[in-house]
């Protein structure tokens, strides 16, 4: 008798869930088609991304009789004729295959020359039907006799390498396996990542000082110059970032409108150096970035009531006082919003400055386009990728644990 | 009463007077004005009500006095100073919002401290000042909490310690209890006043509510289209509407055309539309104005073997009967086409049809002339 009441409640339950079954099957179904596009465009090239910033096939699949010849190495001096041997006839299939310029433009990342090595000694293998292969090989060049050298295609027998991931921030593996920087002339990821991060931060700031006074007016305009200034601020976001970009050339270049302008009032008396230059795209990825800041601080600002200031006022705060005390902390949620927004944003910008910027203007992005289409790197390209990810994330983590995740407002 | 009455002619005494307006108008377009000379006298001490529909200038004149608004033509005087140009912070007036207007990003305790901070109070002395200001509205134990973590009510209430908290001699509050639920607001309304004598404040209030109104002040002031249309005590005001605006705002009236025939015995003798004459109290009037019969539906009584002689008779046609619980709701059309409400106790009550003849009447004292 006791348990009737229970089992009662329990037979209530699933009768409830079962009844909001359909809903749940429909609101499932609804979601589905956007659940599998993200699956099939967002999540698989992120994770295929982060996948090739560690592989690390070439070795391996080429030189796979080395590799095991090398296992009896002692990993000191130049090896036996037998590791020669192994070498040679990996090298033989290479040839026929044509795979030899993959291991070596590989091997080339961690000894520079060591491409032209590899395919001219394929090339020499082929002709050779028997050895010794050992004193051919040293005859052909010096770096087959360094240790160094058969350390590192030993090392990249590994189907994982931190090669890449190591380069896009200046460290390398030294030949005993612990960590060192590159040397300076080489260490450039760093200061282009630097580069990103100050450019970004510029652009956030701009824009969030440019930004903030336009959404309070856009507050407490009239509703008719409300809409007209609205539409000022959307208006960039409806033009091509590419037109937007071409039409700030147009107006920083030397023969540009800037310039002419500056020149016929006599402002100045030489052309003024705007494009290819960080104040030229700074200013340009300002205006494109602002609607960004100014949307969600509008949304915020809108929420707060008008009374708050006045109340503040009866209070006894004067205006400057009210402001900062009652109606800027209020915004904060929206100034997080869209500075993040902006700061992401910003992080990930190619088109621009490689139009508008100067050499020293290059961000990650431009590089990452460089290693993908220029010299078919794409495990550097992946690697940076992945470093500028993890940038992003740990900013973002960092704003939520100062400021909290639900004083965030992106809407 | 007497009292009352000296205060409302107290124009000629400027000590008593704690605000003054002074042919104040207000304009936001330069071409229709929202408040017409406004003349009005608030004393020390007093709860005056600001009454009227919106749009009457009933707020508006509130923000002016508050100095959120500046008068376009006219003169406030504070304590005998004027304060046109003065802004708000330098007023030492307490506000009380319609929305309450707390700080969302403070504790209930730091929106009651912040008028104090610019007043030089800190530390110590400034606890025990918050400590007791909440406890004046009862909320001693809320003080850690977040605005938004506490009922309605206890908003009003914290908006209303964070205004009284620096002891402003004059508070001001624009419709503070339109967000309530009926019987909160009676509450509250009752609260406000015992706090309002208990401390001696001044107070201007506004709202749109005339029960809220009746039941709080010592004087309302009646607004429409920018004009006080009459300011008295809540009884005055109630029984002695001075227009036809008034009479219909206040409570409810019936009000029928009419027009003037003669004098009798210190009545007026006026003609309806249909022809019958009825007697009204007179406190008028040129006979050629128009004028307008006034009488409250709890005046109107059933006419009967009892009712004694002297008294205005008339009948009508039943139209609409509501059962009302302690009365009965009777509309009858009257005077060739004018509808006659009567409240009818339950107590004398009977069955009324539709269509059927119902026979009243009303004293002649009840029956107001008004002009307009």
């Amino acid at each position: 008798m006791t348990a009737s009441p229970d089992i009662e409640r329990i037979r209530t339950f699933v009768a409830v869930r079962r009844a909001a079954r359909p809903a749940r099957r429909a609101a499932f179904s609804l979601a589905l088609p956007l659940v599998a596009f993200l699956l099939i465009a967002f999540v698989a090239p992120i994770l295929y991304l982060l996948v090739t910033a560690v592989d690390n096939p070439e070795t391996k699949t080429v030189l796979p009789q080395t590799l095991t010849a090398l296992e009896s190495w002692d990993g000191a001096s130049t090896p036996e004729e037998a590791v020669f041997a192994a070498l040679a006839a990996d090298l033989k299939i290479a040839q026929e295959n044509s795979t030899a310029a993959l291991v070596g433009k590989r091997l080339n990342y961690e000894i520079s020359g060591m491409r032209s090595k590899v395919l001219a000694a394929s090339r020499m293998v082929a002709g050779m039907d028997a050895g010794p292969y050992r004193e051919a090989f040293l005859d052909q060049s010096d770096l087959w006799a360094a240790p160094e050298t058969w350390a590192v295609i030993q090392r990249n027998g590994a189907s994982l390498t931190p090669y890449y991931l190591l380069t896009a921030v200046d460290l390398k593996q030294s030949p005993t396996g612990g960590l060192e920087r590159v040397q300076p002339d080489q260490a450039i990821f760093l200061t282009i990542l630097g580069r990103t991060l100050l450019v970004a931060g510029m652009v956030t700031a701009f824009t969030l000082i440019l930004g903030y006074p336009v959404a309070y007016v856009l507050t407490i305009a009239p509703k008719t110059i409300a809409a007209v200034m609205m539409l000022m601020v959307l208006l960039p976001l409806w033009t091509s970032l590419l037109v937007r970009t071409t039409a700030w050339v147009v107006l920083l270049q030397s023969d540009g409108v800037i310039n002419s302008i500056l020149m016929t009032l006599h402002l100045t008396a030489e052309k003024v150096q705007l494009i290819f230059t960080r104040v030229g795209t700074v200013t340009a990825m300002t205006h494109i970035q602002l609607p960004f800041t100014i949307l969600p601080i509008y949304s915020v600002m809108r929420s707060i009531q008008p009374t708050q200031l006045r109340a503040a006022r009866s209070l006894g705060a004067g205006p400057t006082s009210a402001f900062w005390r009652i109606y800027a902390p209020q915004t904060l949620p929206g100034v997080v919003a869209g500075c993040l927004m902006t700061f992401i944003l910003s992080l990930g910008y190619y088109i621009t400055p490689a139009l508008v910027g100067g050499p020293q203007d290059q961000m990650v992005s431009n590089f990452i386009s460089t290693y993908i289409n220029r010299d078919l790197n794409w495990g550097l390209a992946a690697a940076l990728g992945v470093v500028l990810l993890i940038v992003t994330l740990a900013i973002y983590g960092l704003f939520l644990r100062l400021v909290g995740a639900d004083k965030i407002k992106l809407g | 009463m007497t009292a009352l009455q000296d205060r409302t002619s107290a124009t000629g005494k400027p000590d008593d007077a704690l605000v003054r307006f002074t042919e104040v108008k207000k304009s936001y377009d330069g071409i229709q004005y929202v408040v017409k000379d406004l003349n009005l006298d608030v004393a020390k001490g007093e709860f005056l009500t600001m009454l009227g529909p919106s749009g009457s200038g009933k707020t508006t004149t509130l923000m002016m006095l508050g100095g959120f608004e500046r008068p376009t033509l006219g003169h406030i005087l504070l304590d005998g100073k004027p304060v046109e140009k003065l802004p708000p912070e330098k007023r030492n007036i307490g506000f009380v919002f319609q929305n309450y207007a707390l700080f969302p990003h403070m504790t209930v305790a730091e929106n009651v401290a912040f008028p104090l901070r610019y007043r030089g109070i800190r530390g110590d002395a400034a606890r025990e000042k918050v400590k007791r200001a909440l406890g004046r509205v009862s909320l001693e134990a809320m003080g850690d909490r977040k605005p938004a973590q506490l009922s309605g009510g206890q908003q009003q209430r914290v908006a209303l310690a964070r205004a009284l908290v620096f002891e402003p001699s004059l508070v001001l509050m624009d419709e503070p209890l339109g967000a309530l639920d009926k019987q909160l607001r009676e509450r509250m309304q009752i609260e406000i006043k015992h706090l309002q004598t208990s401390l001696g404040i001044t107070m201007v209030y506004v709202t749109h509510d005339q029960s809220e109104a009746l039941t709080m002040s010592d004087r309302i002031a009646v607004f429409h289209d920018g004009r006080i249309q009459q300011l008295a005590d809540p009884k005055t005001l109630y029984n002695a509407p001075e227009n036809r605006f008034v009479a219909g705002f206040i409570g409810e009236n019936n009000t029928m055309a009419c027009s003037l025939m003669g004098r009798e015995t210190g009545l007026a003798v006026v003609k309806m539309a249909d022809g019958s004459t009825l007697k009204a109290s007179d406190t008028v009037l040129s006979a050629d104005a128009d004028l307008t019969l006034s009488v409250r539906p709890e005046n109107i009584m059933l006419a009967g073997d009892q009712t004694p002689p002297g008294m205005n008779l008339f009948s009508g046609i039943a139209t609409d009967v509501f059962f009302l619980g302690d009365h009965m709701r009777l509309s009858v059309e009257a005077f060739g086409g004018q509808t006659v409400t009567a409240r009818i106790p339950i107590a004398v009550a009977r069955t009324f049809a539709p269509g059927e003849t119902v026979h009243l009447a009303c004293m002649a004292a009840d029956c107001r002339l008004l002009e307009g």
